[in-house]
């Protein structure tokens, strides 16, 4: 048992910081949330020097061949500053189901690309009448013998105004699911971005009798359901360790402002409430932190792992309403104005609860779990 | 990072667990009552289960399962703090009547900071279980402010000459002796001025007075000391280095969180949901006990990983204090939220005690609400290990 990093992932997690910190502070952030494509295409380059898209595919295929750990710290790294752009979808959701689900003629092609930064992935799962998980999906993929025709509507397909693919989920052929890969360029494919909370660039796209070629299919057509549950929580996992990030940021700041900001003749950090307050935040910050890294560590060892992300999720998604509610609490009225960054993490803090299963969703998995039914 | 324990701890767990499950006695978990993180049910109600405790714990020392960590050479297994944390993890899974505080607490206390004098007095009786200690500590106007107590010890040829009142001093009346703090100078500076006095209940000027708990159960005691003129060798370490010894015998405390009963509760708390019916329904589709136990459970599991940071951090020689202020904020707020969850989900027979017909769990749930209470005042309060947390972890400054 030990609950520490290890010096490689040490050194990860660090050199990570330090970059982001530099290359991506809040400011820029800010900077990403006026801008139409949403990101900075030159961070996105100097990523992938680092190696930072290639941190898990195997080095076969040019990547750093890292596992799931190794993309946690750099998740953690990312909510520190509330890092908006494709990375997630890219690598997180894309990258993955293509390791995972890709020929090895599509793994040639597309893996190498995703590592040198070329490729920008989204993934669509979600529908206007749908709520977490894969029930309900009424996008379709029929094959008529001779074409594979995609048909519907998805909603939160993240940055997909500037993705080379969607990978798109859909029912069918017959009663099971599928993933496709759509090059957005195609006839019958439109999309257009929402107007969201957390800055991210969530789109809508639709489908219109989009033909697919067979090259782009990902794993078994019609057989995809168990292997997307197992992406879904992946991702869920994923948005654990960046709102680890977000927290902590939120933690650090808060201590600081503590000690510094002064009422009453003293630094509001000798008051008893707030300190508590801060100590509330350890408890939550770590907890989160433990749970989520417990859960990656079993994924990086190919354990079992769906009750322990669902736990994860839950926890996390529930700590980061205190945590990000306290600091507000303790940076008093400025951290309502737009000018101060709080307001980034309060908004960061519940998107990431809110992808990929709720806290609630991701209680009743638990309860699964247990047994309860 | 491991989320895993070595083999060498696997093959320990193991062996431990079979032990427990052969030395208690059949019945032993319909019978055992204890709450986790409360202060005030004591694990024997009735003379069998008292005899019944007893009769295990002879079976641990023979055994050798009593002193885990302690030194090989003072009859311990010399295994590490993981081990001893594994130790207390399936003890208090399985409710097993294990935690005598004079070998988790005194023993290695002693050990580490004790004269020569005091390890020939005081080990091997400890070691075999023979000597069991109640903690003096508290007193009525220094409950977590220990630095301020009254109680005073003047030294008088060979003996010391106890006076004062120790309070909230658990098992005093079913141990033989105190293990008290005790100002051995009036004048000292508030951290090098006390001592730590081993005190013979026996000793004339020493009344014990039973405080009975809101369980009904006499757990507590109010100690008084008139005169009592306690042997000079039974003075631990250094005079007036009690305040620091103090601290030493806490890091063993550290781990005492009966962090697997929190489990055990947890899953007592499923069996009855998933046995149960409620207007034609099985209680676990409830989407609110669902819910609950859903949060219940991702706790213990946060619970857990304290408790393992803690035990890796005394392995390498680190002394926990922020982490083990955290681990004791955690486990003692699970055990009132397990309380509350438990009196939910029971509805009106989680007002039923035991025993009386038709109680779910044992009764348990009645008892665990009102223990519970204990959990985030003794030892420390919430509120001083958030102080503990913010001031000595974060540096915010005390004024």
């Amino acid at each position: 048992m030990d609950l520490d990093l290890t010096k490689e992932q040490g050194f990860i997690k660090s050199s990570a910081r330090e970059f982001l910190k530099k290359e991506c502070p809040v400011s820029t952030v800010r900077e990403m949330r006026d801008d139409p494509e949403g990101f900075s295409r030159d961070v996105w380059k100097k990523m992938a020097v680092l190696g930072w898209q290639g941190i898990m595919i195997p080095e076969e295929y040019d990547g750093m061949g890292g596992d799931f750990l190794d993309l946690a710290l750099i998740l953690e790294a990312m909510g520190e500053v509330c890092c908006n752009g494709p990375f997630f979808s890219t690598v997180a959701l894309g990258a993955t189901a293509i390791i995972n689900l890709g020929t090895e003629e599509q793994k040639k092609e597309l893996l190498p690309q995703i590592s040198k930064g070329n490729l920008i992935l989204s993934l669509a799962v979600a529908e206007p009448q749908q709520w977490y998980g894969l029930d309900d999906i009424q996008t379709t993929l029929t094959d008529t013998g001779q074409d594979l025709v995609l048909n519907g509507a998805k909603l939160f397909v993240e940055n997909a105004h500037i993705s080379d693919y969607i990978l798109c989920v859909a029912q069918g052929p017959g009663k099971g699911l599928s993933v496709v890969m759509v090059d957005p360029r195609s006839p019958g494919v439109q999309s257009s971005p929402l107007s969201t909370f957390a800055y991210e660039k969530q789109c809508n796209a639709t489908f219109k009798n989009v033909l697919i070629p067979r090259a782009n299919i990902l794993g078994t057509m019609g057989e995809m359901r168990e292997d997307l549950e197992g992406l879904l929580e992946f991702a869920a996992l994923a948005k654990c360790l960046e709102t680890v990030g977000v927290l902590q940021a939120a933690f650090e700041q808060s201590v600081e402002y503590a000690k510094s900001r002064k009422q009453f003749g003293r630094a509001i950090g000798s008051f008893q409430a707030i300190q508590h307050h801060c100590a509330n935040m350890v408890v939550d910050v770590d907890g989160a932190r433990f749970i989520s890294y417990q859960a990656a560590w079993r994924v990086a060892r190919g354990l079992p792992a769906s009750a322990e992300i669902s736990m994860a999720k839950a926890w996390t998604g529930e700590a980061a309403k205190r945590v990000t509610a306290l600091s507000h609490q303790i940076h008093g009225a400025i951290s309502f104005c737009d000018e101060f960054d709080l307001h980034f993490y309060y908004r960061k803090a519940k998107a990431c609860e809110a992808a990929f299963g709720d806290v609630q969703y991701h209680l009743d998995k638990t309860a699964d779990r247990l047994g309860l039914v | 990072m491991e989320f895993q324990f070595t083999e060498k701890e696997l093959a320990f767990r193991a062996e431990l667990e079979a032990f427990i499950k052969s030395a208690l006695p059949p019945d032993w978990q319909e019978r055992a009552r204890s709450w986790p993180g409360g202060y005030g049910a004591m694990e024997y109600d009735s003379e069998q289960d008292r005899q019944d405790a007893e009769i295990f714990k002879q079976k641990m020392v023979d055994e050798g399962w009593f002193t885990v960590s302690w030194p090989k050479e003072y009859g311990g297994r010399g295994l590490s703090n993981m081990e001893q944390a594994i130790y207390f993890e399936r003890t208090s899974y399985y409710r097993a009547p294990s935690l005598n505080i004079a070998t988790a607490i005194m023993g290695p206390t002693i050990l580490q900071i004790g004269t020569e004098e005091n390890k020939e007095d005081w080990v091997p009786g400890i070691a075999r279980g023979e000597i069991e200690m109640w903690l003096g500590y508290s007193e009525p106007d220094a409950g977590s402010d220990l630095a301020s107590i009254r109680t005073t010890a003047v030294r008088e040829g060979d003996e010391y000459v106890l006076n004062g009142q120790k309070i909230w001093s658990s098992l005093a009346h079913a141990s033989n002796y105190g293990w008290v703090i005790a100002r051995t100078d009036p004048d000292g500076h508030r951290h090098r001025s006390v001592s730590i006095l081993v005190v013979d209940n026996n000793t004339p000027g020493v009344a014990i007075r039973p405080l009975i708990n809101i369980i009904g159960v006499h757990s507590f005691n109010e100690v008084f000391f008139d005169n009592v003129r306690v042997p000079a060798r039974n003075l631990i370490g250094q005079e007036n280095m009690g305040f620091y010894y103090l601290m030493t015998a806490l890091d063993f405390e550290r781990l005492i969180v009966n962090i697997g009963a929190f489990k055990h509760g947890l899953e007592m708390l499923c069996d009855y949901v998933k046995q149960t019916e409620r207007g034609g329904k099985p209680l676990g589709k409830d989407p609110h006990v669902r819910r609950k136990l859903a949060e219940i459970a991702a706790r213990v599991e946060i619970a857990y990983l304290f408790y393992w940071r803690t035990a890796t951090l005394l392995d390498r020689g680190k002394i926990p204090s922020v982490e083990s202020s955290a681990l004791k904020l955690v486990t003692t707020e699970l055990s009132r939220m397990l309380a509350n969850a438990s009196m939910e989900i029971l509805g009106p027979y989680s007002l039923l005690m035991d025993p009386t017909q038709g109680a779910p769990m044992n009764g348990m749930a009645p008892r665990g609400y009102l223990d519970c209470i204990s959990a985030t005042i003794g030892a420390g309060t919430s509120e001083i290990q958030r102080n503990i947390i913010a001031t000595r972890g974060l540096g915010l400054p005390s004024k």
